[in-house]
């Protein structure tokens, strides 16, 4: 199967809008403005040096392997990476991805309104809605009480009347406080009103781990979400994601879930001209393959297709040549891609940072087994968040997440490779 | 030496306090003498005029360091005087009178707020200050008031006969329910709790309509998803029952929000019990309406029973209508079996909502005079006698059939002829929603999303299949196709 890319990131695509660039223009200006220089600083301290460095190595290679691909690419790959890098190689953040796809829906859409916590005068919790309460006004922009359940009864409210509102939720761990709108009244509505209502809401915010915040702000809600009729619920990795699934999530007349991550706002993606064009759009229900290999398939969403690529590039010194899907979507999940692939490597990983027990891996694990037992060499593994509230000390949450090691450990035990489990090592 | 001094004291006191009436700014003598000086020795007004003695004490550091100006800080500091010489001052949130007395609020007023109520227990007005209703409204009213008791007593018992799973009766409220609708506009969007079939009614859902859906059958517009009594319809503007108690009321607020944005000459009508004013969605919505300004009217039926527990142990305030302004929402009790009240009081609310784009809260008193649902006997928990005197002798559409008969728009006659008419047409309706097929295999899985998604035609493809091969298995009068 062909690496599902974008457009060729040549300078094809040069005529790109005023807005666009003015878009992205404002967002490097938004990145180096002082706020963002102390988050961002916060986050590279964070991160080591190592990180940065494959990090760097890994966009490189992910142009070449993209030109790779292409007919004239094989003619003179290094002359045209090298154009291509310079010229129209243009880098995003995930969180100027939301913040331009939420400023395009709304500018494109009367009917889309942001609310939530924090999102108007102090420009998000997490500056994603930077802007938009200027540009929008208090009408469209509503910075809300601190009461979950009621603006989100509120937002169903108005779905309801058939506006598209996107609310925001600071971070999934508070969603449960709203749960019974976004499941009983939002998920089920449409079914139950047999199609009279339908709920064209988004729900969005930073789900799963973050650094040092502890128990009831770290939980993955991926599954719980997952698991309910009536939602579609999406996960971004890159900024390419970022944008294309929120653009989808907002025109879409279902309730949508939009689970981003808060370690991956500061990151930097490579992006593509058609990806900053405001028509662009992902389908949901599609998993994207972000490393085609041949050995083990490993299955990743949000960050840990991060830690996933990673290990990826450390399991080919070995020799063992991994695929990486990124997800993408959770609801509705894309079995046939899953499963494609694993027919392709007979070996299946899952990673997820959520806890194990009815996890995402879980359900990929049986919809493989119910589809392609036949083609499966090795038991499915499973990679998941420890089983306990997550601790707040920094050696016990690292301990608590998974990490490269653990999945280049599981592929090796997939493989065949003898490996100790991570809990003895 | 010492009469001198508190004479002096008592002298300045009163110069201070006519300075005050006077007002303070920068360009007042005072302020000149006060504000131009060091911070941290600047001594504010609001202590000064309160110890007349510090004057004394600073005019001397005042003078002395009068040269440092600086101003800015001052203004925040400054508080102010009201007509009366009361100080105030500018918290967040507004300007805020001090008192010297130490005083409470009591936690229940001397006196229960007033009930608005236009028909005594005898049908008769005992003001003339109501909504004037024609004749065709008022028997209007009546007759759908007559037709929902009469369908409620028909439905209740079809339960008990085993021929529908559940039904909610709404007996005792026929007057909240219908004189509520007749005073709203069809675009005027509801958003019910489950206990007002009435409004539906009243906007033209036929008794059919109503069989349909409690039967779960393939007419019923809610392709028998859902338990009877969840009666939902989009041309009626009636929002479908949701059991969750109280998720409504912010709904309410969202949608008439929406409803502002998009300037429309309509409000939304909220409907919940005293029970469902307990929830945190009651307090988020209120609260949210009044500082969004959002044109909705909170109808709280206030029948003193949430199933078993009586209102005594689900609040101790003075019933609902007071919490109104806990949130800035204006609020008004009326007495919810008097229909020409509720009629009179829901009309006013309506206009306030759309002309001033603010929240009206009303809390309609009345007595839930049957059970909870068909899944309750109250008699467990509460005197019969109580119950039969609420049925019988304050029954509201008793009261407003004595009204209609006394402007002589009523008679014996019709009245039997309605009964008659109606319970023939309710039973109709009962055995031909019963007839009717049940909705086709294809509903299951319709609906979930707005288009079906792979793994749910997969499945209905794979229970098509197995109904083919074991058609023994499954029932009969449930269409395959």
């Amino acid at each position: 199967m062909a690496l599902q890319t974008n457009k060729p990131l040549n300078g094809r695509r040069r005529g790109q809008s005023k807005r666009d660039q003015a878009t992205l223009q404002n967002g490097v200006v938004w990145t180096i403005t002082a706020p963002f220089a102390l988050y961002l600083a916060d986050q590279t301290l964070r991160r080591s040096s190592a990180q940065v460095r494959s990090e760097e190595a890994k966009m490189l290679g992910i142009v070449s392997r993209k030109v790779l691909g292409q007919s004239l690419g094989r003619i003179r790959p290094a002359v045209w990476a090298l154009r291509n890098y310079s010229s129209a190689e243009k880098q995003m953040t995930v969180r100027d991805a939301l913040n331009s796809a939420l400023d395009e829906e709304m500018s494109a859409d009367p009917k889309v309104f942001l609310m939530g916590e924090e999102v108007g005068e102090y420009q998000g919790a997490y500056k994603i809605s930077k802007g938009l309460l200027e540009k929008y006004g208090p009408e469209r922009v509503l910075d809300t009480p601190i009461t979950e359940a009621g603006f989100t009864g509120i937002g169903v409210g108005a779905a309801y009347y058939g506006l598209k509102p996107v609310v925001e939720f600071m971070t999934f761990n508070f969603s449960m406080q709203a749960i019974d709108h976004i499941i009983n009244s939002a998920a089920k509505s449409n079914y139950m009103s047999a199609g009279q209502i339908s709920v064209p809401i988004v729900f969005r915010g930073p789900n799963g781990a973050a650094a040092g915040v502890g128990a009831q702000h770290s939980q993955c809600y991926a599954a719980w979400y997952g698991s309910c009729p009536g939602l579609k619920v999406l996960s971004p990795y890159s900024s390419e994601d970022a944008r294309g699934l929120l653009k989808a999530a907002i025109r879409d007349p279902d309730p949508v879930i939009f689970l981003e991550n808060e370690l991956l706002y500061g990151e930097s993606f490579p992006i593509s001209a058609e990806v900053l064009d405001s028509s662009f759009c992902l389908p949901i229900g599609k998993a994207k393959i972000e490393r085609e290999g041949r050995d083990v398939t490993i299955t990743a969403f949000s960050k840990m297709v991060g830690f996933a690529l990673k290990a990826a590039d450390i399991l080919a010194k070995d020799g063992i040549s991994a695929e990486i899907i990124n997800l993408r979507s959770i609801r509705p999940l894309d079995t046939p891609t899953i499963n494609a692939s694993v027919r392709k490597t007979n070996r299946l990983v899952t990673v997820e940072e959520g806890f194990p027990q009815h996890g995402v891996g879980a359900e990929i694990c049986m919809a493989v087994v119910e589809e392609s037992f036949g083609y499966l060499d090795a038991p499915v593994e499973r990679i998941a968040g420890a089983d306990v509230p997550m601790p707040y000390a920094a050696n016990l949450e690292r301990m608590a997440v998974p990490q490269i090691e653990d999945i280049v450990r599981a592929a090796k035990r997939a493989c065949y490779r003898s490996t100790a489990m991570a809990a003895t090592a | 030496m010492a009469l001198s001094l508190g004479k002096s004291k008592r002298i300045l006191q009163c110069l201070k306090s006519k300075i005050c009436v006077v007002g303070l700014g920068k360009n007042s003598f005072w302020s000149g003498w006060f504000h131009h000086g060091c911070p941290s020795s600047m001594a504010p007004l609001a202590p000064t005029c309160r110890n007349p003695d510090a004057v004394l004490v600073n005019a001397a550091t005042q003078f002395a360091t009068r040269r440092f100006e600086s101003t800015k800080a001052e203004k925040h500091v400054d508080s102010l005087c009201d007509a009366e010489g009361n100080q105030l001052l500018d918290f967040p949130g507004g300007k805020v009178a001090f008192t010297s007395e130490m005083r409470f609020i009591p936690e229940s007023p001397m006196e229960r707020a007033h009930c608005y109520r236009v028909l005594d227990d005898n049908g008769q007005p005992n003001v003339s200050n109501f909504v004037q209703v024609s004749k065709e409204v008022a028997v209007k009213m009546y007759a759908t008031m007559l037709t929902l008791q009469v369908m409620d007593t028909i439905f209740y018992e079809a339960q008990r006969q085993g021929r529908i799973s559940f039904y909610v009766t709404s007996i005792g409220e026929e007057a909240i329910n219908v004189a509520s609708a007749a005073a709203l506009s069809i675009d005027d969007v509801i958003f019910p709790q489950y206990r007002e079939p009435g409004v539906l009614l009243w906007r033209g859902f036929t008794l059919q309509e109503f069989a349909n859906q409690c039967f779960g059958n393939k007419a019923d517009y809610g392709k028998g998803r859902q338990m009877p009594i969840h009666y939902g319809s989009n041309k009626h503007n009636y929002v479908t029952v949701s059991s969750t108690v109280a998720t409504q009321i912010p709904q309410a607020v969202g949608a008439a929000y929406s409803l502002k944005m998009d300037g429309k000459d309509a409000c939304t009508v909220t409907y919940f019990g005293d029970g469902g004013s307990s929830t945190g969605d009651f307090h988020a919505a209120l609260n949210f309406a009044a500082v969004m300004e959002a044109p909705v009217i909170f109808i709280c039926r206030n029948n003193g029973w949430a199933i078993s527990t009586p209102v005594s142990d689900q609040f101790r305030s003075d019933g609902v209508v007071v919490r109104g302004r806990g949130y800035g929402v204006r609020s008004i009790r009326v007495d919810g079996n008097d229909a020409l009240a509720m009629y009179t009081a829901v009309c006013a609310a309506r206009k306030m909502a759309i002309t001033e784009h603010r929240p009206i809260l009303i809390e309609a008193l009345t007595y839930r005079a049957g059970h909870h649902s068909t899944s309750d006997d109250s008699s467990k928990y509460r005197p019969v006698s109580e119950i039969e005197l609420w049925r019988m002798a304050r029954d509201p559409v008793s009261r407003l059939r004595r009204w209609i008969e006394s402007n002589d728009w009523w008679s014996g006659e019709a009245e039997s002829e309605l009964r008659s008419n109606v319970r023939k047409e309710v039973l109709d309706a009962i055995q031909v929603a019963e007839r009717v097929e049940k909705p086709p295999i294809a509903e299951i899985f319709t609906d979930v999303y707005d288009a079906p998604p792979s793994n749910l035609c997969e499945q209905e493809k794979l229970l098509r299949e197995t109904i083919r091969r074991y058609p023994q298995d499954y029932p009969p009068d449930v269409p395959a196709l």
